[in-house]
């Protein structure tokens, strides 16, 4: 079981490395895919069946098509001037330096505590039910009245408005656009 | 049986949100720049998860499935804007919209 969590958190950060790196957008989502299914591994591992299954449903399922459509929709070229002036060396290599020394410090602090193993108990998806209809009842129906919002919010930003000119106007427009030229 | 120390799993999810972090500050296009959200949106439910894990409970995935439920809106909306951003401006980059008004 140890060597699955290592190699799917391996998969996982090296998946998103090419995620953000990547240069085109689907190949891009693609890697993130990988990195959704390597953490949804990870999840059942550590014992939550239920949301290695959402995270499989929600986020590689209804997320990423959700991106995928937004990507084909708007059929995109990449740029990437401004990115590449950024990746010169020369501007980032002393913060990441130091960065690095902190997590460093970080990663030597840890080493250092006791180590505390998790329980590996599996919490069956019946229990995360019964808890979240009842001392989280309150929590599910504030989420879901942003989901209400979200819905609505998408729609009303997503819409595209038509204009309505009348036949009047529109020569008046012509005309103006013609004395301006 | 699973023995990996709890200390392994919080860095990995750490490791995972300086990711999605650095996604975030370097890429200017907007897709990417959700995509970094997004990774860090799921780190931070993992820490949840971790937790639940660690202490036997179920309110660390109780507390993921409503992180789902913001993530699943904020990338709704996200995404209806993007739409909106590039029907007028016609470009992703997102430092051609640092200006509240139109320029040109």
């Amino acid at each position: 079981m140890n060597t699955i969590f290592y190699i799917a958190a391996a998969v996982a950060l090296i998946s998103t490395g090419l995620a953000i790196t990547g240069r085109n957008a689907i190949h891009a989502l693609l890697f993130l895919i990988v990195s959704l299914l390597a953490i949804s591994i990870i999840f059942y591992i550590l014992g939550a069946p239920f949301i290695a299954a959402l995270e499989i449903i929600i986020y590689a399922g209804a997320v990423m098509v959700l991106f995928i459509f937004v990507i084909m929709m708007l059929n995109v070229g990449m740029e990437r001037e401004t990115e590449n002036r950024w990746l010169r060396p020369r501007m980032w290599i002393v913060p990441v330096i130091l960065s690095f020394i902190l997590l460093i410090d970080f990663i030597m602090m840890m080493k250092g505590m006791p180590h505390h193993a998790i329980s590996g108990r599996i919490i069956p998806p019946k229990q995360v039910g019964i808890s979240l209809f009842s001392t989280y009842l309150l929590g599910a129906e504030i989420a879901g009245m942003l989901l209400l919002a979200g819905i609505v919010g998408a729609y009303h930003l997503g819409r595209q408005k038509k204009k309505v000119i009348h036949r009047f106007l529109q020569n008046e427009d012509d005309e103006i656009n013609n004395t301006i030229q | 049986m699973v023995t990996i120390p709890v200390e392994i799993q919080l860095l990995f999810a750490a490791l995972l949100f300086l990711m999605g972090l650095i996604g975030l500050l370097v890429r200017r296009n907007v897709i990417f720049i959700l995509m970094s959200i997004e990774i860090m949106f799921n780190s931070a439910g993992m820490v949840f998860v971790i937790a639940g894990s660690y202490w036997a409970q179920v309110d660390g995935q109780v507390m993921f499935i409503f992180m789902l439920t913001v993530t699943a809106a904020e990338v709704s909306v996200g995404l209806a804007l993007i739409l909106q951003m590039f029907h007028h401006f016609k470009t992703l980059d997102a430092d051609k919209l640092s200006n509240l008004k139109d320029t040109n």
